[in-house]
């Protein structure tokens, strides 16, 4: 708490979120720090994903604000803050189901390159190189290069997760949401995606992860928020959070 | 004021119409879920059942020539050929009478069309909900159009009611200060009578009641164990029959023809959009006021300020509801909202 | 502008070329190798290539096309009366001011999506199409449609040339466009159309466009500013459709409000689907399948269908021909209604899948990801 703002990538301050009577979040403060692994964890309902929303302005908050890299988020649509550095991978696989996993992983790469539009009917995608090739790097790195030319629809549900993650990759966000992302895995799948993510926090890429799985929360996380009924409980290291009676109370004793 | 209330009643005949139309295309896309392009067909198919049965009935005889007679009489209608006076009364009210032969037809039409299409794209994409069921329509329509032919086909109203309602002495104004039509008002009365039916039948009986519970959470009313899918074959069936009777009833009032359906589907997806996608009450509302609406921008006086506004009303409020409400008056929230 | 497209796409357009400035000589034997129809081909070929572009890559499906359409030929035929005959410049203002149009009606529609986008582009057109009978008759000239007379100013013309006999005819620089002169310049403008969809089809934007059809809600956190994209689908389709309306006027130089009706609409929607939604070539095909059989179909009538059923019993014949005038002469349109279902319940990827298909089974192909990308079976819109 008591480090320089400018390291602080992702300022929750003070969020409230309602939906008609019920309160979701409740003065929820959180800060990132930059290059780290932040976890939040909690039971289900908890407002992890809401909390997430509203981070990538999919949902206003009733109250409070978001602060990214010193920018509030109030007034950003979503594609807005996607284009200041943020992506998520979602809970259940958002991706373009109709098109082949390279073009899956290319669109994003022009977001990052081209912006929020550019009228390019013109301009030939066989002559875009070197977004290609950067898609291709990003699918070997991932393990999905060899099935390149599939239809995403067809894809495994974990399969698709990797996608997905393989989508936000490729933009080289400061800040990846990670909602979840080895639910419904198989355990080959999970370890898979473990060393991925521990591969990726070498890069000094700052994430932000929500996992029931604990195996998976310890291993990457460097910090953890607790929540459980919209409100943070507690925070600190793994170490601090894992020692913690009231954490283990509201969250530890009832998953194991 | 007189005037105010002679709009409001031109506007309430056109109004009750899109009402019900609006009502069953609400009530099966509520329940459903199908966006049914060929429901004003079924309007029009309910007001050719009223030219079938007249055509029935009115069917030409010609009387034997009597001994000593010069020439033939004159061909009567077989009806009044055979029952007499009887049968020239039934001639008379022969559009209110078609409802018995509209009311087993329509249902009918309904359940075929539920059980051999509409069924088979409950999981389709709505655009290919749209246009099966615009294919539909133009089917319908054509094999109108080829038994009917091409011209309006008038069709009179029970005598009795040929005249006007002499409204304003009912209201203790003075006589013959606004007059209405009486079939119109006819018209309107019998569309509440529908629309209380429907709401009546939803509202207070069993099956009714699972219909309304299967529109806001099909799955947990299929979790159940009840068969939704055989009650919402029912309901469109129900709304075929709605649509066809508002159809019957309208004939006196505007000669159908092929395209009739065509013309009040647009209206009345309009109508629906404007009342909130599967909201019952919105489409009765929406369908009232858009009619009223729509005879207010036919005054002279309000087209001599914005001229060909009488035209364009009815787009105009959807446009402006769609783009400011975008659930319509009554909508509920989570209805097509992608 | 000319550089980056594959060899493939280049011999696709030189095929194509080729195969739309032949038709003259190839469909002659199919009753079909008239001038009159053939710029019909090519002018509702352009209007169906065009839809496709916003509803076969986007998945928006606009009902109120057929309002750029009346567009195109008012602002075309306007052109003949008020500037010169020459058809270019009725071209351009076409294009123009059904792109115009497109933006206002675009902007505004494209707030919603799903059927709520289909209501308001039909609202949108049905209100053109009510103006254009009503208030706007100075502008359209009402029921009659707007039509050359002798009392035209035709400034540019007349400055040059003094005006002869009778009312003058549309002319490409003293060429004059009525008979294969008219349907060469259709073609051609076929043809650069084509070459243009092709372009948009292999470029990111295109891709971006499938993009929002299979998930806009990631395009969004991906990024993208949908809207724009949209949009500009929006009016690229309204001024294929524009010029499809001003080829029709520069063929035959009147406009009429019923081009602009909602069911004018609904045929692009048929030729689109029939022919196969999201393809290159498949709304060209539809467009010329459903234009050739219309010809075919609405020419029968009960003469013809006697000697064609003259070999059965007289009973049988009876049968036969009634039954067949269901569908023939009037009847065409039930046709369509049938064939129309039809091709929505079996085969939605309309006949570019069919093609597919059997392509397929004669084991041309191993599995339906084989295909180029444009020719894979189009999935629907949500």
């Amino acid at each position: 708490m008591t480090t320089a703002s400018e390291n602080i990538v992702l300022h929750v301050a003070d969020v409230s979120k309602s939906f008609g009577g019920l309160k979701a979040l409740s003065d929820v403060d959180l800060q990132v720090r930059e290059g780290t692994v932040h976890a939040i964890i909690g039971p289900n309902g908890a407002g992890k994903s809401t909390l997430l929303n509203v981070c990538i302005g999919r949902l206003k908050p009733t109250t409070g604000h978001v602060v990214f890299n010193g920018q509030t988020l109030d007034q950003h649509q979503p594609h807005e803050i996607n284009q200041l550095g943020v992506s998520r991978v979602f809970q259940t696989p958002e991706i373009f189901a109709d098109l082949t996993l390279l073009d899956n992983v290319m669109i994003p790469a022009f977001a990052k390159r081209d912006g929020a539009y550019r009228f390019n009917a013109m301009a030939a995608l066989s002559g875009q190189a070197d977004i290609r090739t950067e898609a291709e790097e990003v699918l070997q790195d991932i393990g999905l290069l060899e099935k390149s030319n599939q239809i995403a629809g067809s894809l495994s549900r974990g399969d698709k997760r990797r996608l997905e993650m393989a989508m936000c990759l490729i933009q080289k966000p400061k800040l990846l949401l990670l909602d979840e992302p080895t639910a419904g895995m198989a355990r080959h799948d999970t370890n898979m995606t473990i060393e991925l993510l521990k591969r990726i926090k070498k890069r000094g890429m700052t994430k932000v992860i929500i996992e029931h799985d604990m195996h998976v929360v310890f291993s990457l996380a460097d910090r953890i928020s607790v929540l459980a009924q919209g409100r943070i409980i507690a925070e600190g290291t793994p170490e601090e959070v894992r020692n913690s009676p009231k954490v283990k109370e509201a969250y530890l004793g009832e998953a194991h | 004021m007189d005037a105010i209330i002679i709009q409001i009643l031109n506007g309430l005949d056109k109004g009750a119409a899109y009402a019900l139309i609006a009502l069953g295309l609400t009530l099966v896309f509520g329940t459903l879920g199908v966006v049914n392009f060929a429901h004003g067909a079924l309007f029009m198919l309910g007001a050719f059942c009223a030219v079938t049965f007249n055509k029935i009935i009115t069917w030409p005889i010609q009387p034997p020539k009597a001994e000593g007679q010069l020439f033939a009489p004159p061909a009567k209608p077989w009806f009044e050929y055979a029952f007499g006076d009887l049968g020239a009364s039934i001639i008379n009210w022969s559009v209110p009478i078609s409802i018995l032969l509209a009311i087993p037809v329509m249902l009918l039409i309904g359940l075929a069309m539920e059980r051999g299409l509409i069924r088979h794209f409950y999981k389709r994409a709505h655009a290919d909900q749209i246009l099966v069921t615009f294919g539909l329509a133009i089917v319908l329509q054509e094999i109108v159009k080829k038994f009917f032919g091409a011209n309006p086909l008038p069709q009179n109203a029970p005598a009795m009611f040929n005249g006007t309602a002499d409204i304003a002495s009912w209201f203790g104004l003075t006589d013959m200060f606004i007059v209405y039509p009486w079939w119109r008002l006819i018209y309107f009365l019998f569309s509440l009578l529908v629309i209380g039916a429907v709401f009546a039948f939803l509202q207070f009986t069993t099956y009714g009641m699972v219909v309304r519970a299967g529109m806001r959470d099909r799955e947990t009313v299929g979790l159940l164990g009840i068969n939704i899918e055989r009650r919402f074959t029912v309901v469109f069936g129900i709304a075929s029959v709605v649509a066809g009777l508002a159809g019957v009833m309208y004939t006196p009032i505007l000669p159908p023809d092929y395209h009739l359906g065509m013309d009040f589907l647009v209206l009345s997806f309009v109508v629906v959009v404007v009342g909130g996608m599967g909201s019952l009450p919105g489409a009765v509302l929406a369908g009232f006021l858009l009619g009223i609406l729509q005879s207010f921008a036919s005054m002279n006086e309000v087209k001599g300020i914005l001229p060909g506004i009488d035209q364009i009303i009815i787009y105009l409020v959807a446009v402006t509801i769609l783009l400011t409400m975008p659930r319509g008056l009554m909508g509920r929230k989570g209805v097509m909202e992608d | 502008m000319f550089g980056n497209l594959s060899r493939n796409d280049w011999l696709l357009v030189l095929g194509f070329a080729i195969v739309v400035l032949v038709s003259p000589w190839t469909l002659t034997p199919f009753g079909a190798g008239y001038p009159a129809l053939l710029q019909k081909f090519c002018i509702f070929g352009i209007f169906a290539m065009g839809f496709n572009i916003l509803f076969g890559l986007t998945g928006y499906l606009s009902f109120g096309h057929a309002a750029f359409l009346g567009v195109g030929s008012y602002a075309a035929v306007w052109s003949f009366k008020l500037f010169t005959m020459n058809v270019i410049p009725a071209v351009i203002f076409g294009v123009l001011f059904a792109g115009i149009f497109a933006v206002v009606i675009g902007f505004v529609s494209l707030r919603r999506s799903g059927i709520y986008f289909s209501i308001l582009t039909l609202a949108f057109a049905q209100m053109s199409y009510n103006l254009a009978y009503s208030v706007l008759t100075p502008i359209t000239n009402g029921e009659t449609g707007l039509q050359l007379t002798l009392q035209d100013p035709r400034i540019i013309d007349n400055a040059f040339i003094t005006p002869g006999e009778g009312l003058p005819q549309t002319d490409l620089f003293g060429i004059p466009m009525n008979g294969y002169p008219g349907f060469y310049f259709c073609a051609v403008a076929l043809i650069i159309c084509f070459f243009l969809t092709l372009r948009i089809f292999r470029s990111p934007f295109g891709m971006m466009l499938r993009a929002i059809k299979s998930n806009q809600n990631r395009m969004r956190y991906t990024g993208f500013n949908t809207r724009p994209y949209l949009l500009t689908a929006f009016i690229i389709s309204g001024m294929y459709a524009g010029l499809a309306g001003s080829l029709m006027a520069v063929t035959d130089p009147l406009a009429g409000a019923e081009r602009m009706q909602w069911t004018a609409s609904g045929e692009v929607v048929l030729m689109t689907i029939l022919g196969g939604v999201g393809t290159l070539i498949g709304p060209i095909l539809g467009a010329g399948v459903i234009k050739y059989f219309e010809n075919i179909f609405s020419s029968f009538n009960d003469r013809i269908l006697e000697q064609l059923f003259s070999f059965l019993p007289d009973a049988a014949r009876e049968v036969a021909v009634w039954f067949t005038g269901l569908f023939v002469g009037e009847g065409w349109h039930l046709t369509l209604g049938v064939v129309f279902m039809l091709i929505v319940i079996f085969l939605p990827g309309g006949i570019m899948e069919g093609l597919q298909r059997i392509y397929n089974r004669l084991g041309g192909g191993s599995g339906p990801g084989a295909g180029a990308p444009d020719t894979a079976a189009a999935q629907p819109a949500e």
